[in-house]
């Protein structure tokens, strides 16, 4: 079927100093199409977007909706021309109720009572229930997104546009997410979708164009593809599917017994009686959407949180109440998801990087002054073991991009020998030929008997790397189940609010 | 009607009057935090405003543009402020400091010769009839206008920051700058108005200490007035109404220790000297205690520059 055609870009380039983001790229997207644009991080999606909706300039090109030139100078024209965007990381205000902060996404917002209404009005028709009057830091990340979808859907868009809305959904909340887009776009609404995650598009998505480094690849109809076809367009070469290399698992490397502590975040999750053990060998994936108290949960491990001495446990040794130095000294090294301000320090070198977390292991101190040519060579080997792209390990860690500064810092824990590896979000913001060697590197670690446990929001990830299953949910942990023969059905409910006996409730009724 | 040698009446009409140059200044500090800036330079601006108005004041012969002239003065320096630390992006601690030292030093230099000087009184604003009734006549009627323009302003800022659009932005903008740009908000612009609302604010509290309190040119003449007013803030959860309690309790028993003073009771004159800060802070630190909630805490974003740089 062929539709009208709503906007069409055409030979945008967009170049930053030092890097061209996007160079020559035309496409185009009809009324009421579902439109991926797919690419690895750093292909130019979200600045080829940005440009769409105003944020950003184009240095050349031309865009038109609906046959007249498209020139956004700023977002509000843009939403006055017909296109809203929901973010990738949500534009939300916490300390702000849902209706104030839909009111801030608005150019004339109606009086609040009435807008109140209108939320609910919009929310109901969508199959979003939202109370306008809730304060958006005490809702779920799926929640906010709602209170997103529903500011845009208040203004009658011509087009969506949607920068990896799936990413901290649960399958559930996906499935109504995707209900409510396909109803959009049989009402007219076209919707450009961004995301990495192929399955999604092929279920999802009418037509695709995939970008590689700025540049159109290809254009295809996602339903007549395989999701490696596409992987393959999107990162230019053939992909290693991570193996496994089957180790015997060892003794208990660590444990944890009815682990709470409170959270220390503003609107965080405190931890409710955590207990697991992982043993030599073994990948313990821990799934949850996020703010369910993964960020807790990794501080409780890393010795950030303390708690006491028997709640925590390495290779049999009581540890609770020790900071991060001794429990790395111990064989416990962690690797926390913000990269910018708590993995690493941005304005220092990726030589002091090196040296802040590995010191310890690596033995990186004489007799109190700090082992430079030590730290630089061990820097250099993570700059070159895990293909870091960087001028050379003296530049600050903040020049790097989010990728390549992720590679840098799970090397430098991976590579500390450690017996104990606690990451949270390994492969976050990384692209899919790094991420697979990502998690090649974990696979690889745990083979040489390492007990790792990963905390991620990606399912896919987790089931691919993790040899146990457990959800973090309002701070609580879910029994550790064998990754091998769970369904997503089954990852969904312990997921979606449920434990131990709720499942079966569940999943008997 | 005397209660220990101190009139009721009369501590509470005083109270008013001396709580204005504080609250002024402190309605005015609100909303640049709430903005999400931190501008410690209250105390530089109220100083420059008590000599600009002043000098003002003394030359024109009228009140009324020695308090704009106040104004003025102490916008022009809050600009110095938000140039640097908006544009530059230099931090607001350091700046703000920096902002009351110079305060300081360049009215000390452009005070010279104002020793002295007596300004034009600035007038009751409602007939003497009214202000003769008892009780009622002195709390209520009795006051110059800047006492009603202060607490007029508290009423304004209340519901601009609660109730129009303008307040939910700045509101927005002190709550999360990155989100705010996002939606397409001139983050910086709209610090930087309001850096200087709170610049001209702090001004206008300066020149009542000039001309209507003191009423004469002295260095260093607001004498710590906005430190204490930038602690209100803080104490009342970023609240004007709160902010207005702050205030009248500070004024209040500043007022009463020197009645107390003058009245001779056995108290040593340092720890009555000293109460005033001390029970204002205690007060407001048990009024915002035990409300952790983010509804009530700070901008998420004070203190924080922001550059858009991605």
């Amino acid at each position: 079927m062929t539709r009208p055609e709503l906007l069409r870009v055409e030979g945008i380039t967009k170049a930053y100093p030092g890097v061209v983001a996007n160079s020559d790229v035309t496409f185009s997207i009809g009324e009421g199409e579902i439109h991926a644009l797919l690419g690895e991080n750093g292909a130019g999606k979200s600045t080829m977007v940005k440009m769409i909706y105003g944020l950003v300039r184009p240095d050349s090109g031309a865009m038109t909706l609906r046959g007249s030139a498209y020139t956004p100078g700023k977002p509000a024209e843009a939403r006055r021309l017909g296109v809203a965007m929901v973010f990738q990381h949500f534009s939300l205000f916490e300390a702000l109720n849902v209706a104030e902060n839909v009111a801030l996404g608005m150019e004339n917002p109606p009086p609040m009572r009435e807008l109140a209404a209108r939320i609910r009005a919009v929310s109901e028709e969508y199959g979003l229930p939202l109370d306008p009057s809730r304060m958006v830091g005490d809702l779920s990340a799926g929640e906010r997104q709602r209170v997103e979808i529903i500011r845009c859907l208040l203004q009658d868009p011509k087009l969506l546009i949607m920068d990896e809305p799936t990413s901290v959904l649960t399958p559930q909340e996906v499935e109504i997410l995707f209900k409510t887009l396909r109803q959009l776009s049989s009402e007219g609404t076209a919707i450009l979708y961004i995301s990495h995650k192929l399955e999604e598009i092929k279920t999802l998505c009418d037509e695709a164009t995939i970008l590689r480094r700025g540049k159109v690849v290809a254009t295809c109809t996602p339903r007549e593809r395989t999701a490696r076809e596409m992987a393959e367009l999107m990162v230019g070469q053939a992909l290693k599917t991570p193996e496994r290399r089957l180790g015997a698992k060892g003794e208990v490397a660590l444990a944890v017994s009815d682990l709470s502590v409170d959270s220390p975040i503003p609107f965080g999750t405190s931890l409710k009686g955590i207990s697991f053990t992982v043993a030599k060998g073994e990948v313990l994936g821990i799934a949850g959407v996020a703010g369910n108290g993964q960020d807790e949960l990794l501080l409780a491990l890393s010795g950030e949180l303390k708690s006491s001495p028997d709640k925590v446990r390495i290779l049999s040794q009581p540890v609770g109440d020790c900071g991060p130095v001794e429990r790395r000294r111990a064989g416990l090294v962690a690797a926390p998801e913000d990269r910018y301000g708590h993995a690493a320090a941005p304005d220092m070198s990726l030589v002091e990087n090196a040296f802040l977390t590995a010191g310890v292991r690596k033995g990186l101190t004489k007799s109190g002054f700090v082992d430079w040519a030590g730290t630089r060579k061990f820097a250099e080997e993570i700059i070159a073991a895990y293909d870091v792209r960087t001028p050379g390990p003296d530049v600050a860690a903040r020049a790097l991009s989010g990728g390549n500064l992720q590679k840098f810092l799970m090397g430098r824990e991976l590579m500390q020998g450690a017996s104990v590896i606690v990451i949270n979000q390994p492969t976050w913001g990384v692209d899919a030929a790094a991420a697979a060697q990502i998690r090649q590197s974990i696979l690889d670690r745990a083979g040489e008997g390492a007990a790792v446990v990963v905390i991620s929001q990606d399912l896919d990830e987790l089931l691919e790397v993790a040899d146990s299953f457990a959800v973090l949910n309002g701070g609580r942990l879910t029994k550790p189940r064998p990754t091998d023969g769970l369904t997503m059905d089954e990852i969904g409910l312990m997921m979606g609010g449920a434990h131990g006996m709720e499942v079966a409730h569940h999943v008997s009724a | 009607m005397d209660i220990g040698g101190i009139n009721p009446v009369i501590l509470i009409a005083t109270l008013m009057a001396s709580a204005v140059p504080i609250l002024m200044a402190a309605l005015g500090e609100t909303v640049v935090e709430r903005a999400g800036v931190l501008n410690l330079g209250v105390e530089g601006m109220m100083v420059i405003g008590a000599l600009g108005g002043f000098v003002v004041a003394v030359h024109t012969g009228s009140p009324v543009l020695g308090f704009i002239g106040g104004a003025v003065c102490g916008a022009a320096l809050s600009l110095i402020f938000a140039a640097l630390t908006q544009i530059f992006l230099a931090n607001q601690v350091a700046t703000g400091l920096a902002l009351t030292l110079f305060g300081l030093g360049v009215s000390s230099l452009g005070g010279q010769g104002y020793n002295g000087i007596k300004p034009p009184p600035t007038g009751q604003l409602l007939p003497d009839f009214l202000a003769d009734l008892p009780v009622v006549g002195p709390i209520v009627f009795g006051h110059d206008w800047m006492v009603y323009f202060s607490i007029l302003m508290t009423a304004v800022l209340w519901w601009v920051l609660k109730s129009t659009r303008i307040g939910l932005i700045i509101r927005a903008v002190g709550e999360s700058h990155e989100a705010a740009h996002a939606l397409g908000y001139k983050v910086n612009r709209i610090r930087l108005m309001c850096i200087a609302f709170g610049g001209a604010m702090a001004g206008i509290g300066g020149a009542y200490v000039s001309l209507a309190r003191v009423p004469q040119w002295v260095d260093g003449i607001t004498a710590g007035a906005g430190w204490i007013a930038l602690a209100i803030v803080v104490f009342a959860s970023w609240k004007p109404w709160r902010v207005l309690i702050g205030a009248y309790l500070f004024g209040g028993i500043t007022v009463l220790q020197l009645n107390l003073q003058v009245a001779g009771s056995g108290i040593p004159v340092e720890y009555l000297s000293m109460a005033p800060y001390l029970i204002t802070i205690l007060v407001l630190v048990i009024m915002s205690a035990g409300r952790r909630g983010k509804a009530n805490g700070a901008p998420a974003s004070l203190g924080q520059n922001f550059h858009a740089s991605r």
